[in-house]
């Protein structure tokens, strides 16, 4: 016993080191699997709302640029109010008449991140507005990625361009679906993965969320085709997407909920059929 | 006493830096200096080792806290605090304890290799970790490189700042 405790405080300054090098080891492999670790993250009390009082401060300094948001955004708004039967029949924004099962929250991006390959953002609202992780946020210019983790005030999100995140796709007025991806490399582009070659596809072709999605509605812009590249091995083709979106430049943003989405979950769970 | 006081505030105005304004630099997009690594760098060569420890490990998480990132910035401060001594000697010969080493006295070449290969090796665990693969050894290395530059730029210059004039 003696010797016990004369080896621990003799190499008590070792056994330091090797507790904290396990803690921060498997803060890492925990951060790396699918969900994030549980505590280190910017939901909690502190750091939720350093980033709040440091977004108030930048936010009056680029009021003027939020303005002018503000009113292209109403002037949208406007004009789908005068313009309602067009725009069902286009069917060409987000507000459409389906979205009455889907809940539409406001919430307001206050830190922001795009330099590292995982990129997480947080907002300032939480689970008391009902927000719960895996639903999806839009802005108005599209897509911006899904709900990780909720504290009581504040949320995170997995942003597009994270190399984690997999957002069923599909190319405008075409039922060919894909998968969205980020390779990691550029914050302006995204990659649109496993569509069949039978698509035909053009330069400039709009990409939208495809209807197989629990999380978002179907028809939300996403981004435009830059470029094709056919796999060989696999016959699909992998397709590089200018994001509509500027992934470094986030105000408000538009957290959606599904309420059918439980409905739908139950019944596809009771039905034998795989689902993909 | 006198020690205890300039270490924390010291701990704490490093970290107020890197989370206020180190973080929002984004150079080219992408490049973020970590000069919080001066503050490991700083600790007193004859102080308590296991509180240096201790100590950089916190700095680490909190900064993960604010970053989002898991636990590279803990992990990597915590490595970079215990090849400390190891370094110290590399760079300043065997008998670094009997002299007292402050970074902040005078630039010299030794003290310009310290500062380079401590904030290299803090740099090249910080993004082995973030990126997690091997295949991308090439993108780490060069990126670990670039950023070694720009915080070793940065923290010239906070050296600078805080060196009390004697003239």
């Amino acid at each position: 016993m003696q010797q016990i405790i004369n080896f621990i405080i003799k190499n008590s300054y070792r056994l330091l080191f090797l507790l904290l090098l396990g803690i921060s080891f498997s803060l890492i492999i925990k951060s790396h699997s699918y969900h994030r670790s549980e505590y280190v993250n910017s939901t909690n009390a502190v750091t939720g709302t350093y980033y709040k009082k440091i977004n108030e401060v930048n936010e009056y300094l680029s009021l003027k640029d939020k303005n002018k948001d503000l009113a292209s955004e109403n002037a949208q708004l406007k004009q789908l109010l005068f313009n309602k039967k067009d725009t069902i029949l286009t069917s060409k924004t987000l507000f459409r008449s389906d979205l009455n099962n889907y809940n539409v929250v406001v919430s307001k991006v206050i830190k922001n991140s795009f330099n590292s390959r995982e990129n997480y953002i947080t907002i300032n609202s939480g689970k008391k507005v009902g927000i719960e992780t895996d639903m999806g946020v839009v802005n108005d210019k599209g897509i911006v990625g899904l709900i990780e983790k909720t504290s009581a005030d504040f949320a995170t999100i997995q942003s597009v361009l994270n190399t984690k995140s997999k957002i069923n796709a599909k190319i405008k007025n075409s039922n060919h679906f894909g998968s969205l991806i980020w390779d990691g490399k550029n914050v302006g582009y995204a990659q649109l993965i496993d569509v069949p070659r039978l698509a035909s596809l053009k330069h400039g072709d709009s990409i939208v969320t495809g209807g197989n999605s629990d999380i978002f509605p179907e028809n939300i812009p996403i981004g435009k085709i830059d470029e094709i590249f056919i796999d060989k091995k696999t016959n699909y083709y992998t397709i590089n997407i200018r994001l509509f979106n500027d992934m470094t430049s986030l105000g408000y943003v538009y957290v959606i909920e599904n309420k059918r989405k439980k409905e739908k979950q139950l019944l596809e769970s009771k039905t034998i059929a795989p689902k993909k | 006493m006198n020690n205890t006081i300039s270490n924390s505030i010291r701990f704490v105005v490093f970290l107020l830096l890197q989370i206020l304004i180190f973080n929002n630099i984004n150079l080219f997009g992408y490049l973020n200096p970590y000069p919080y690594v001066l503050f490991i760098l700083l600790y007193p060569v004859n102080n308590n080792k296991s509180i240096l420890l201790i100590t950089s490990f916190a700095m680490g998480i909190l900064l993960d806290m604010f970053c989002n990132s898991g636990g590279i910035h803990a992990l990597s401060a915590l490595v970079l605090a215990y090849i400390r001594p190891t370094l110290f000697k590399f760079s300043f010969g065997l008998s670094y304890e009997y002299q007292t080493v402050k970074i902040a006295d005078k630039i010299s070449p030794e003290r310009i290799t310290l500062l380079l290969l401590a904030i290299f090796i803090h740099h090249f665990i910080l993004f082995f970790f973030e990126y997690y693969r091997l295949d991308l050894i090439i993108t780490i290395l060069s990126r670990a490189l670039i950023s070694t530059l720009f915080t070793f730029g940065i923290c010239l210059l906070i050296i600078y700042l805080i060196k009390p004039s004697k003239r």
